[in-house]
C-alpha cells in the first residue's frame, strides 16, 4: 500500500518553512501522496526519510527484463489486479521447453518450428519470448543442448537443471544473452546465488509454499541479486490460481517487496488442449512467464491471442488510423465498404475482403475505436461521420459509381446517408462472414 | 515474519438458479442444474464457499443448422438433420446434462415457424429428453414475442431458463415466465448499466431476481472477449459487494460465438481450441453456464471444470 499524506509526513522536518511551496509540511505530504510531485521539491529532509520514500515509489512487481540485445522482453511492473481499474502492462512471456535428451535434429526441428510463431492479429505481431532448455541427461549432453539453442535461435533462454554444477557452465557458456536460472530453492539457493551474481542473470526461485517464497527472495536480495521471478511449482489448475492471487494481492495490496516480482508456471500437461486451457487460465491470472512443451501451432496461436485479449488496454480499443484502404487492385469501379476505425471491425472485414478475392476499398470511418454497434449508439458512426469521411478520402475522384455498401446492422442510417453523401446505399450483411458471398452476388 | 494471507470478506453472495424441476416439484425432469450461489470471486475456493460447479449445456438447434461451419457438422453427422435425434446425440453420446434449444425455425428466414409448432416442437423434446432445458428464440423480437410464450406455457413447471430478454423487449417474455414457473436471461449488450437496469426491470414486473442470469453478450476469443471479460468482473465484484440487482450467475454463449470466427474455419483443432479458450477464460470472469456447440470442446471443458471442482464434490 502507498504511503498516506499523514505517513509522509511524520517523515517530513515538520518546520513549515514553506521552501517547497506549500504553506506547510502537511500540505506538501498530501501532494507527495498523490504523486503530483516528487520529494526532491523539500531541500530539508533526511536522506533516510528519502530513502523511505524512493522505496514507495518504486513499483510494487518489480520490473524484470529477460535476454539481451534486440530480442528483451520484460515482465512486470503490474499494477491492478483487475484489468478495467487501469490495465495489465507487460504481456506474460510464453517459452516453450526442450528437453535435452531429444535428439540434435528434434531439438532443431523444435527451434525451427518455434521461431515460425509470429501470428498477425488486427495488426499486432504476436510472438512467443523464450525458450528453456531442460536437463534430463548429463552434464555434457545439457551444454550441448544450450548451446544448440544459443545457436540456432536469438530469443531469451532460461536453462532449467537441478545440478547446481551444470547450471554454472550453462550460464557459462550462454551468459552473453543473459539466459534466466531455473531454479533457486532452499536446499540449493546458496549454490545458485553465486550463479546469478557471478554472471548477472535473473534468477528464478521455486518454493511450493509462498511464506518459504518470501524468506528466499529475501535471502537472494540480501546477497545483491534483485532481478527475481517467482515460482510455486507444479499444482493443479486451482491450487495455481490461487497462488498467482495471492502473489498479486501479496505485491499489490499489502507492499509485500519480498513478493513485489513476477511470477513464473510450468504448464505439466502433456494432451495439448488441456496445455493449452492452463496456460491461458494463468495469463489471465497474473503470471509472468508461462512455459510449455507443446508446439501445435493452433493452441500457441489461441494462448496468444488471448494474451493480446487480456493485455489489450480496456481505455484505448486498438484503433487503426481512419481512412480509405484499397484492398487488392482495386480500380474506379470496385465496390466501396464502410466499416468503423475499431481495430477489430476492420480486420474482420478486410479478412473476409480478401478472401472474397474482389479487389474493393474499404473506408475505415474515424469513430473514436468503437465497434459498428456502439460507435452507432454514440452517434459516431452516422450520416453525418460517414458523409465527412467520403469527402476526406476524395472518393469522388477515385471511384467512377456512386455505391457505398454499409454494414447489415446499420440498415437504419440508409436514408439520411443517401441524403447528406449523394451516394446510393447498398445494406451489406450483418455478420462479416457474409461479405465474401454478398460480395459475389453484388452484380 | 510469517507472510499473512490476503483473504477478501464479501458482504454479497450471487445468487442460486436452479434449471429444471424433477417430479417432486412437480415436473418432469430426470436431474436437475445449480448455478452461481458462490460467495467468492470466480475459482478463489479457498476463499468462499463455490457451491456449484461451472455448467455445460449443449446447443441444439429445432431446425437444421444451414450456416455451421464443416468442422462443426461434422461433429454430429447425420443427427443434425433431425433435433430429436441430434438431443439424443448430445445426451447419450455426449453424456449433456443440460440443452439450450435455439428455436431458429421460427426466424422469418428460417422457416418462419409458428408458436402452434414451437409449442409443439418443446412438449415433445420434453417428452424424449429428461435432462432440463434452456429455451432461446430466434433472435427477431416479433417472432419471439409469439413463440417464446407458446414454449414457455407448453413447458410449464419444469422450471427451464428461457430468453432472451432485452431492455427495449421484455415484458411479454417476463409475464409467461411468471406465470410458467421458469427462470429468465437477461441480455445486454456488453454494458454493467443496461444489465443492472434491465435486471431492475424485470424484478419490478414480480420476478424475483433470483430467477434471472444475464447474458452479457461475450465476444469470442480474439473477437472481443476482453469487454465482457472486463463487464463480468465488474458486474460480480459488484455483486459480491452486496449490488443483489448484479448478482445474478452469468450465462455465456460461448460456442455460437467461436465459431463464427475465421479460425473455426482453419481446421478442427483451431475451432475446437478456440470454443474451449473462449470458454475457459470467461470462467475466469466469473461465467457459471456456458453454452458449447462442439462436443470435443464441451469435453475439454468439462474436464477442466472437474480439475477445478475436485476437493468440491
Ligand atoms: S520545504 Fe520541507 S520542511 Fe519546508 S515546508 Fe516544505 S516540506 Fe516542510
Amino acid at each position: 500500500m502507498a504511503l498516506s499524506g499523514l505517513d509522509i509526513y511524520k517523515l517530513l522536518p515538520k518546520t513549515n518553512c514553506k521552501q517547497c511551496g506549500f504553506a506547510t509540511c502537511l500540505a506538501f505530504a498530501m501532494q507527495l501522496a498523490k504523486k503530483t510531485l516528487t520529494i526532491e521539491k523539500c531541500p530539508f529532509v533526511s536522506p533516510e526519510a528519502k530513502n523511505t520514500l524512493e522505496e514507495q515509489s518504486l513499483p510494487a512487481i518489480k520490473l524484470i527484463t529477460l535476454g539481451a540485445n534486440q530480442s528483451k522482453f520484460e515482465v512486470g511492473n503490474e499494477t491492478v489486479l483487475f484489468r478495467h481499474e487501469e490495465k495489465f502492462r507487460n504481456p506474460a512471456g510464453l517459452g516453450f521447453i526442450i528437453d535435452d535428451s531429444l535428439a540434435d535434429i528434434q531439438i532443431k526441428k523444435r527451434i525451427e518450428k518455434i521461431k515460425q510463431f509470429s501470428f498477425e492479429r488486427v495488426g499486432q505481431l504476436l510472438e512467443v519470448n523464450l525458450i528453456a532448455v531442460k536437463q534430463n541427461s548429463n552434464t555434457k549432453r545439457f551444454l550441448e543442448a544450450s548451446e544448440l539453442v544459443l545457436n540456432n535461435t536469438t530469443l531469451p533462454i532460461m536453462l532449467i537443471s537441478d545440478d547446481p554444477a551444470a547450471l554454472r557452465q550453462a550460464a557459462a557458456v550462454t551468459a552473453a544473452r543473459r539466459p534466466l536460472l531455473y531454479c533457486a530453492t532452499k536446499d540449493n539457493l546458496n549454490q545458485i546465488a553465486p550463479i546469478a551474481k557471478e554472471f548477472q542473470l535473473p534468477v528464478v526461485v521455486a518454493s511450493q509454499d509462498i511464506n518459504e517464497l518470501a524468506h528466499l527472495t529475501k535471502e537472494l536480495s540480501s546477497l545483491g541479486i534483485k532481478d527475481i521471478i517467482l515460482d510455486t511449482g507444479v499444482k493443479d489448475i486451482g491450487d495455481k490460481i490461487w497462488d498467482l492471487t495471492q502473489l498479486r494481492r501479496q505485491a499489490l495490496k499489502k507492499s509485500n517487496r519480498a513478493l513485489g516480482y513476477p511470477s513464473l508456471v510450468i504448464v505439466d500437461k502433456t494432451n495439448p488442449y488441456d496445455e493449452a486451457v492452463e496456460a491461458a487460465a494463468c495469463i489471465a491470472k497474473y503470471a509472468g512467464i508461462v512455459l510449455i512443451k507443446g508446439i501445435e501451432s493452433w493452441a500457441v496461436l489461441s494462448i496468444l491471442t488471448l494474451r493480446q485479449n487480456i493485455y489489450t488496454d480496456p481505455q484505448k480499443p486498438l484503433q487503426i488510423e481512419p481512412k480509405l484502404y484499397p484492398i487488392g487492385k482495386a480500380t474506379k469501379e470496385s465496390p466501396v465498404l464502410i466499416t468503423t476505425n475499431f481495430s477489430l471491425s476492420y480486420y474482420t472485414v478486410l479478412g473476409e475482403v480478401e478472401a472474397s478475392k474482389i479487389p474493393s476499398y474499404i473506408l475505415s470511418v474515424d469513430t473514436e475505436g468503437m465497434s459498428v454497434l456502439t460507435a452507432w449508439a454514440a452517434e459516431k458512426f452516422n450520416a453525418e461521420s460517414i458523409t465527412k469521411s467520403l469527402d476526406r478520402c476524395g472518393i469522388k475522384d477515385i471511384v467512377d459509381h456512386k455505391n457505398l455498401i454499409i454494414p447489415g446492422y446499420v440498415a437504419i442510417l440508409s436514408g439520411d446517408l443517401e441524403e447528406q453523401s449523394g451516394f446510393k446505399v447498398i445494406v451489406g450483411p450483418k455478420e462479416a462472414a457474409g461479405i465474401p458471398a454478398f460480395l459475389k452476388n453484388l452484380n | 515474519m510469517e507472510t499473512q494471507l490476503v483473504l477478501e470478506k464479501w458482504a454479497g453472495v450471487i445468487s442460486t438458479l436452479t434449471i429444471g424441476a424433477d417430479a417432486k416439484e412437480g415436473g418432469t425432469r430426470a436431474n436437475t442444474v445449480k448455478i452461481g450461489g458462490q460467495k467468492s470471486l470466480p475459482l478463489l475456493f479457498k476463499e468462499g464457499d463455490i457451491p456449484n460447479p461451472t455448467a455445460i449445456a449443449f446447443e441444439i438447434w429445432d431446425v437444421s443448422p444451414l450456416d455451421w461451419p464443416e468442422e462443426l457438422v461434422a461433429a454430429y453427422g447425420k443427427a443434425l438433420d433431425n433435433p430429436f435425434d441430434w438431443a439424443d446425440k448430445c445426451i447419450n453420446e455426449f453424456k449433456a446434462k443440460l440443452l439450450c434449444v435455439r428455436m431458429q425455425g421460427a426466424h422469418p428466414d428460417f422457416g418462419n415457424k409458428g408458436p402452434k409448432e414451437a409449442a409443439e416442437f418443446i412438449s415433445i423434446l420434453l417428452s424424449r429428453v429428461k435432462v432440463p432445458l434452456i429455451i432461446i428464440g430466434c433472435g427477431d423480437d416479433a417472432k419471439d414475442n409469439q413463440i417464446l410464450p407458446a414454449c414457455s406455457e407448453s413447458a410449464r413447471n419444469e422450471r427451464c431458463l428461457i430468453g432472451c430478454a432485452v431492455q427495449e423487449n421484455y415484458k411479454t417474455l417476463v409475464a409467461s415466465i411468471m406465470a410458467d414457473g421458469h427462470n429468465i436471461i437477461a441480455e445486454s449488450p456488453i454494458d454493467i448499466n443496461i444489465a443492472k437496469q434491465l435486471n431492475i426491470l424485470i424484478s419490478d414486473m414480480g420476478l424475483n431476481l433470483e430467477r434471472i442470469a444475464i447474458n452479457p453478450t461475450i465476444g469470442a476469443l480474439g473477437y472481443g472477449l476482453e469487454y465482457a471479460y472486463s463487464i463480468m468482473e465488474r458486474a460480480r465484484l459488484a455483486g459480491l459487494s452486496g449490488d443483489k440487482t448484479l448478482a445474478s450467475p452469468f450465462i455465456c454463449f460461448a460456442g455460437q460465438e467461436s465459431w463464427r470466427a475465421k479460425e473455426a474455419r482453419i481446421s478442427p483443432e483451431q475451432g475446437i481450441i478456440w470454443e474451449i479458450i473462449t470458454a475457459t477464460s470467461l470462467m475466469q470472469a466469473g461465467a457459471d453456464l456456458l453454452i458449447l456447440r462442439h462436443p470435443e470442446a464441451a469435453k475439454k471443458v468439462s474436464e477442466h471444470i472437474d480439475i477445478l471442482f475436485k476437493n468440491k464434490s
